[in-house]
């Protein structure tokens, strides 16, 4: 049924309310069979993206494929292909697990019976069964946000949206969820991710767009990114501040560029080029001079180094827009 | 959608082929079943809803019973009364609605519903008939409750149905009401708020007292209450007593308290539908 080239293709996508623009020539495109990270500051347009893609919200501009069937022109065919996981845990509180699945199941039209295995063998898949006939209000998070990603896989979707699928759940209900979409990505479901964890997107996409204002502001893989920051760096933490400057001194000279002092954690940090040939020399040096060092290492960029590099440190309040979650 | 959706490692699973006119039926049905698995879920909620007006019922005939006068001066209060507490019953069941379609706004439900290739009209068509469903087995239970206490249709039983029949048209319509509301407010607690708006909505109005009792400048707002035509109706229907008033609305109760029902939903169905697909703004 999928003949598409990809799980996602948006060009030039344009939403505005009012004045603002949430999106404003969005981009993406997302491969068959991978976890794609959209990260972005709160209010950058990554919720109002996910549901165009989702058919809940109409665009003023662009054109979107779901699995090569149109957005607008088509949208019940896309509903008949997707899952969405939002921000809520969207499920019945009241209904138990089990009464949530089967209704889900008979609303994608499976049929009484029909619904009713499916249900089944999700509540297994999810680890669910043995609290399939408590009521989903007595659920703990991450069992919630299970359920939910269990309603949105009753048809199998060729694509999941997951819009900050583990905001708000503990490490290990999040962890829960990762296992889950992993296990899903390897029956051959396409996801799109976004998420306000960059050790998330991390961890599960193979690819990453950055988006910000509106507009896709870089797309690679997550090395890949973290390459466009440059190179690793290079820490170095003593017992006494007092020995800072000579730390400062010995690590110029192999950084590539002016080493970096954070006098409250007594630390000096530079970027560095050949890894451990800058390790080595500096860590010499400092035996020689017996300065009493807490802790020396290289470090490479993180996404964080990437997103802060890329978006600017505006704090997110100032960003205003339709996102609701919680700040980076 | 006749599609098979396969994904590997997950059992298929086929939609079923048929028409978009079954579906949205199917899908109606579907949704009223889940309002009223709630009732069978949550069995203490049947015993607040169906409970309030029972007490209503008791409360109001016993404690006002002997202190009211009917207007006109003949007859029971308890017999006037009633009718003015099943159609409250009626008129304050826009709440139930509100609260049912804000709570599912708030949490997602009626995006996920919406990003499901499900028809879009079975949403609040499902909430409406769950509503209609709950609304007669609020009007069972009160009238067996006002026979309990000595009241008594004395109209004959096409009457008493055809009452019967003005009340749920009543309620009818303020599900179009409640599913707007339901969509206008932002919370479930802000909805709580709307209580302000249906106790005035309510009280002034003939269920408790004949308008021509209040002051001059309530007394025909009281009257011209859609909450009043439907009250006064069903006295008239039930042949209760002090149904009368001098006013044309009075007069014509019947008439009013179909007309205004109808008035209602032509103003607030569109109102809701515009709303509902609002949200894909």
């Amino acid at each position: 049924m999928n003949s598409a080239e990809h799980a996602v293709r948006a060009r030039g996508l344009v939403k505005r309310y009012g004045d603002k623009r949430a999106l404003d020539g969005f981009d993406l495109t997302v491969e068959h069979g991978t976890v794609h990270g959209l990260l972005g500051p709160n209010g950058a347009g990554k919720t109002t993206a996910v549901r165009i893609l989702a058919t809940l919200l109409r665009l003023d501009g662009g054109r979107a494929e779901v699995g090569g069937v149109d957005v607008v022109r088509d949208a019940r065919a896309v509903r008949g292909r997707i899952g969405l996981t939002g921000q809520y845990a969207a499920v019945d509180e009241i209904l138990t697990g089990r009464q949530n699945l089967e209704m889900f199941g008979r609303l994608f039209h499976l049929g009484g019976g029909q619904a009713a295995r499916r249900a089944a063998e999700l509540l297994e898949q999810f680890d669910l069964t043995a609290a399939a006939d408590k009521g989903a209000g007595q659920y703990s998070g991450g069992m919630r946000r299970r359920l939910d990603l269990a309603a949105s896989m009753i048809l199998a979707p060729s694509v999941l949206f997951l819009d900050e699928p583990t905001t708000g759940l503990d490490p290990r209900s999040r962890s829960e969820v990762w296992e889950s979409v992993r296990s899903l990505v390897a029956s051959g479901t396409s996801v799109l991710l976004t998420t306000q964890y960059l050790e998330e997107a991390d961890r599960l996409a193979s690819r990453i767009t950055v988006i910000d204002q509106g507009r896709a502001i870089a797309d690679d893989t997550p090395d890949g990114l973290k390459a466009t920051v440059g190179s690793s760096h290079l820490e170095v933490v003593v017992t006494e501040a007092a020995d800072l400057p000579a730390v400062v001194k010995a690590v110029a000279r192999v950084a590539d560029g002016e080493p970096e002092t954070v006098d409250a954690e007594r630390r000096v940090q530079a970027a560095v080029t050949d890894r451990v040939a800058a390790l080595t020399d500096v860590a010499r040096t400092l035996q020689d001079e017996g300065i009493a060092v807490e802790d020396i290492g290289l470090r490479r960029p993180s996404l964080d180094d990437v997103f802060l590099r890329l978006t600017g440190d505006r704090p997110a309040e100032e960003s205003a827009g339709d996102e609701t979650g919680a700040a980076a | 959608m006749s599609d098979v959706t396969t994904t590997g490692g997950i059992a298929p699973v086929t939609p079923v082929p048929h028409g978009r006119a079954y579906w949205a039926v199917a899908d109606t049905l579907n949704i009223t079943r889940r309002y009223l698995t709630h009732f069978r879920r949550q069995p203490i909620n049947i015993a607040w809803q169906l409970g309030f007006p029972i007490i209503s019922v008791l409360l109001y005939g016993f404690v006002f019973g002997e202190a009211m006068k009917v207007p006109g001066g003949e007859g029971d209060y308890k017999d006037f009364l009633m009718p003015g507490m099943f159609v409250m019953t009626m008129a304050f069941g826009f709440m139930n609605t509100a609260m049912g379609v804000v709570t599912d706004a708030s949490k997602g439900v009626i995006d996920r519903f919406r990003s499901m290739p499900m028809a879009p009209s079975a949403v609040s068509a499902g909430r409406g008939l769950s509503d209609i469903v709950v609304a007669c087995a609020e009007l069972t239970i009160l009238a067996l409750t006002a026979v309990a206490i000595g009241w008594r249709p004395d109209n004959g039983v096409l009457n008493a149905i055809a009452a019967f029949a003005l009340l749920l048209l009543l309620r009818f319509s303020l599900i179009w009401v409640g599913v707007w509301l339901g969509l206008v407010v932002p919370t479930p607690e802000a909805a709580g708020g709307l209580y302000a708006v249906a106790f005035p909505l309510t009280m002034i109005s003939s269920v408790f007292v004949a308008p021509s009792l209040m002051p001059d400048w309530l007394a025909p707002i009281a009257a011209w209450n859609p909450v009043s035509s439907t009250g006064t109706a069903a006295r008239e229907l039930f042949g209760n007593p002090g149904a009368g008033g001098s006013s044309w609305v009075e007069q014509n109760a019947v008439l009013m308290g179909v007309v205004w029902p109808l008035v209602v939903t032509a103003v607030f169905l569109p109102l809701a539908v515009r709303r509902f697909k609002r949200l894909s703004r």
